[in-house]
């Protein structure tokens, strides 16, 4: 009975706690064949999957330039205004999906999860992939856009990779907190939507953070999405556009704080995940 | 023999909430309790903290047992004793409360077929998924895959979406996955229990395979899978471990016990823990009499009706039953569907509660013991959901059709059967 304890896998209460890095390493592939499912089936179900990957961002874009640019006459910092908004949709899209993805991750594979064991945080973070791969898509359109009205963006353009692990980082963060709530409370799910609609409007991206007045600028900036959607603008729009760095510290910062309480509060709760899905 | 499973004091608790209609919280649900109760505070400061709406349960306590290396232990016990906790455990899917359990070697649990399987890929794509899920490397699967493919039969289906698959073809595939596997350790729950007893016996036989050195941990309500199986089995009774040891002892123990607590009707109050798919969820289901009324003894010339009362969750959902029924030793005697009942059956139903009547005629059953199963499935039989060992109840024997004979009759049923005797060629023997 003695020689089993060594080298044995012991079960116990909070065992799977102690060894959480090693155990999702061991399981890494199982992250790359779960995000690789998600893709494949959203674009092998319809010609739709494409399609509706192009289209929303342009259409978005269309709209809001039409807004912005010819109603209200927002001034465009000197770029053509479809690339000022399509710089900051990008990674807002990125998020809003990741964030929608995230959070209907768990609950949509509950039989996975009370049927098999692997780290749960696997589930959400694998289906932000899916997001990203649209976001790489938009990213083409967007360099078709460059091309159209021949921008040549600047040195700022080698940054890009940065901001854009920024917005992991917060997409993950804030996934992981509402797949973690949407487990525990089912009715959360309808505020995910509210967030994603309401944030739209209060980030930058149909006009540029520089039309915030100066004293309200470091409020604004509480917004994380703020500091990511700058950070996107500076790099792609290239020295026409100042990043305002007080502001974009306090975004920095904030992402920071999402994505470590996020990966806190999901590893708190997901043991009791199977109990209650 | 070495020790390869070793279990101590493993105990699991469960917060049984009895107001909620659902095992997850609503937030606004939270919140609203949150104001009543600081409302509440408020105007009565001094409330007694006792809360009647909370309670524990502990679906396991202070369980223990010793598996050794090459050990099949066929896990028996009622519906509740349980097994799917302890399972569930051994799996990791849940952390135990308190207690240990230390396990040497790779496992593998099957606790359902094909999860994670995702019916618009094909069924190549769902081995490798089905794979990973499972555990294996991107590289085991790949060397595997003919031979996963050969057990399963689907060679000419590889690359149909599975949601083309038959059900057979399905189970076959999912399994054939899970075998490959390789374990040290296998766990399987029930998943034996669908596909064609050809399958059956071939996945028994790879289950059986390097037997020396495999540990198998089954559940079944099928008695004799699990006497064909297993060598020791492991008697669970409310939580506790009642008994381990020989197959044929433990069974003979299990079946002994039955015999005093038959169980002529079932009902769940807290539909959260009824059994249940996304659109119903089963209510009670119960034994009558004729005139509809509960039943307290059964005789075989008593005619049964079987009360099924279930609760239609999503509006318009079309919600069909199956009913299952066993003999004592795990032999399926028959099932029925009701769709041969022209009220509701395959028509869109209102959210509300429906009770369906299965109708057994008298003179049909042998005397014994029975069980029944239940299977509530969704609109073409999508979402099945079974549940197993409902009701158990003892048919007595009556002496309508014995006639002059008093000895036993063998069999699961008996029934009155038409009979019709005629002399032939009786000129021949009139002339006698």
């Amino acid at each position: 009975m003695q020689d089993i304890l060594k080298k044995a896998t012991v079960i116990e209460a909070g065992a799977t706690e102690r060894h959480y890095w090693r155990e999702l390493w061991r399981y890494r592939e199982l992250f790359f064949f779960l995000a690789w499912r998600d893709i494949l089936v959203r674009y092998k179900q319809t010609v739709i999957g494409i399609a509706w990957a192009l289209g929303r961002p342009l259409l978005t874009m269309l709209v809001f330039t039409l807004i912005f640019s010819k109603l209200a006459k927002l001034p465009s910092e000197g770029v053509p205004y479809p690339i000022l908004v399509f710089a900051a949709l990008l990674p807002w899209q990125f998020f809003s999906n990741a964030l929608v993805g995230a959070g209907e991750s768990l609950v949509g594979n509950a039989s996975m999860i009370s049927k098999v064991y692997f780290p749960r945080i696997i589930v959400p973070t694998s289906s932000v992939i899916v997001s990203f791969v649209d976001f790489l898509i938009s990213g083409v359109i967007l360099a078709g856009l460059m091309v159209w009205y021949g921008f040549v963006p600047s040195w700022h353009i080698l940054t890009l990779p940065l901001f854009v692990c920024m917005a992991f980082a917060v997409a993950i963060g804030a996934g992981l907190w509402v797949a973690a709530l949407n487990v525990k409370y089912r009715d959360f799910r309808v505020i995910v939507p509210f967030v994603v609609q309401f944030g739209l409007y209060i980030s930058p991206v149909g006009f540029s953070s520089a039309i915030v007045p100066e004293q309200w600028r470091l409020l604004y900036s509480l917004n994380p999405m703020v500091g990511v959607i700058d950070g996107f603008r500076w790099a792609i729009l290239g020295d026409d556009n100042q990043l305002y760095m007080p502001g974009f510290s306090v975004s920095l910062v904030l992402v920071v704080v999402i994505f470590i309480s996020g990966v806190l509060f999901f590893r708190k709760t997901e043991k009791t995940f199977a109990d209650v899905i | 023999m070495t020790s390869v499973i070793v279990a101590e004091n493993l105990s699991k608790k469960y917060i049984i909430d009895h107001q909620r209609k659902e095992r997850y919280t609503a937030l606004r649900d939270v919140l609203a309790d949150g104001a009543k109760r600081a409302v509440s505070k408020w105007f009565r400061p001094r409330t007694e903290r006792d809360d009647p709406e909370h309670e524990e349960f502990w679906a396991l306590r202070d369980v223990g047992f010793e598996i050794h290396q090459g050990d099949r232990v066929g896990i028996i016990g009622r519906n509740g004793a349980g097994k799917s906790t302890l399972l569930k455990i051994l799996s990791r899917i849940t952390e135990p409360t308190s207690g240990k359990v230390s396990i040497k070697g790779h496992v593998a649990s099957l606790l359902e077929v094909g999860t994670g399987f995702h019916p618009e890929l094909t069924g190549r794509e769902n081995i490798y998924l089905n794979g990973a899920i499972l555990g294996m490397s991107k590289a085991d699967i790949a060397a595997k895959f003919d031979e996963i493919v050969t057990f399963a039969e689907v060679e000419k289906f590889l690359d149909t979406p599975v949601k083309r698959y038959s059900s057979g073809m399905y189970v076959r595939l999912a399994f054939a996955v899970a075998a490959h596997l390789d374990p040290e350790i296998f766990i399987v729950d029930e998943v034996l229990a669908v596909g064609d007893a050809q399958f059956q016996k071939k996945c028994m036989g790879k289950m059986r395979e390097r037997h020396e050195e495999r540990t198998i941990l089954f559940v079944s309500h099928n008695l004799n899978a699990v006497r064909a199986l297993c060598n020791k089995a492991l008697l669970m009774e409310n939580g506790k471990v009642a008994a381990f040891g020989d197959t044929v002892e433990i069974i003979e123990k299990y079946m002994e016990g039955l015999d005093e607590q038959g169980e002529m009707s079932r009902e769940w109050p807290d539909a959260s823990y009824a059994p249940q798919n996304s659109i119903s969820a089963l209510s009670k289901v119960s034994l009558c009499d004729a005139s509809g009324g509960p039943l307290q003894e059964t005789f075989t010339n008593t005619q049964l009706n079987i009360q099924i009362r279930f609760v239609v969750k999503v509006p318009g959902s079309t919600v069909g039953i199956t009913l299952i029924l066993y003999d004592s030793q795990g032999n399926c005697v028959f099932s029925s569907i009701n769709n041969n009942d022209s009220e509701w059956y395959g028509k869109p139903m209102p959210i509300g509660t429906y009770v369906t009547t299965c109708q057994i005629p008298k003179n049909y059953f042998n005397d014994g013991w029975f069980s029944i199963s239940i299977n509530m499935f969704g609109k073409n039989y999508s979402e099945p959901k079974i549940e197993n060992d409902i009701l158990r109840f003892h048919i007595q024997d009556s002496s309508e059709i014995r006639g002059d004979y008093h000895g036993e009759y063998c069999g699961c049923v008996r029934p009155c059967l038409g009979w019709d005797t005629q002399a032939l060629n009786n000129k021949g023997l009139r002339g006698l």
